[in-house]
């Protein structure tokens, strides 16, 4: 049965044994992050817009558009997550431990774009997963 | 492939408020889902149809109109599509850690 928690957002989690620093630029130098996510032209700037390219697949262009929300150097990096007509917001979190950081990655929202507008503001399209979470809840 | 007619019935912001209105307000008719939505009726009926495609709804036809109603379960391959991030983000999380150890301090 589908358990609508686990499904709001996406947390993965783990301990890496180097620097915040460090593990910073490779979230935000842009030949570093193509070499572990995608292509891109990410720029650690709030308000800039970029696009993550993966390999096109069927029905898919490969196109992820984003959108810098969030730049706190070696702490917090958060941009959205645009594709297939779906927005999240994916945010990073790197802690300082002992041993090296805590990596701590969210994506969340997962809802749509800006464009909804049957009937304007009274019907605007909220978080799609929260609503999902309600109606599969319903399911019993 | 199912999946496919989900997600595509879905991209569409028109047809996910249409959607989402059913599942909130339970079954209406073309006419109550037209009024005041800023759409045209032949464009609700489309988007209907390609959401009835999709599993998404169902109709009765009741005299004159059709009622729709909205099939929540058709949503599932959406939820799993959802979860399935996990495993790509894992994956690159080991990438990430590949890279790391061949950065320089």
């Amino acid at each position: 049965m589908i358990t609508p928690d686990t499904r709001r957002s996406v947390i993965v989690e783990r301990e890496m044994a180097h620097p915040p620093e460090k593990i910073w630029r490779a979230l935000t130098q842009g030949a570093l992050i193509e070499e572990w996510l995608m292509q891109n032209d990410f720029q650690p700037v709030v308000g800039h817009r970029f696009s993550f390219r993966a390999t096109p697949a069927p029905k898919w262009n490969g196109v992820i558009d984003c959108e810098v929300l969030v730049v706190e150097p070696h702490e917090r990096l958060a941009y959205t997550w645009g594709s297939l007509g779906f927005e999240s917001v994916v945010t990073w979190t790197l802690t300082p431990t002992a041993g090296g950081t805590h990596v701590r990655m969210e994506q969340s929202g997962f809802g749509a774009g800006q464009d909804a507008n049957f009937k304007g503001a009274t019907w605007g399209w909220r978080k799609f997963v929260g609503n999902l979470e309600r109606v599969v809840g319903g399911l019993g | 492939m199912i999946a496919d007619d989900v997600f595509r019935a879905l991209a569409d912001p028109t047809r996910r408020a249409i959607f989402e209105r059913l599942t909130r307000d339970g079954e209406l008719t073309v006419h109550a889902l037209t009024d005041h939505s800023g759409v045209s009726q032949p464009a609700v009926s489309k988007h209907l149809g390609i959401l009835k495609h999709a599993n998404l709804v169902r109709d009765r036809r009741a005299g004159r109109e059709t009622h729709y109603s909205a099939q929540p379960q058709a949503l599932a391959p959406l939820v799993d599509w959802v979860s399935a991030y996990g495993a790509f983000w894992r994956e690159r999380f080991d990438r990430l850690e590949s890279i790391l150890k061949r950065m320089d301090q």
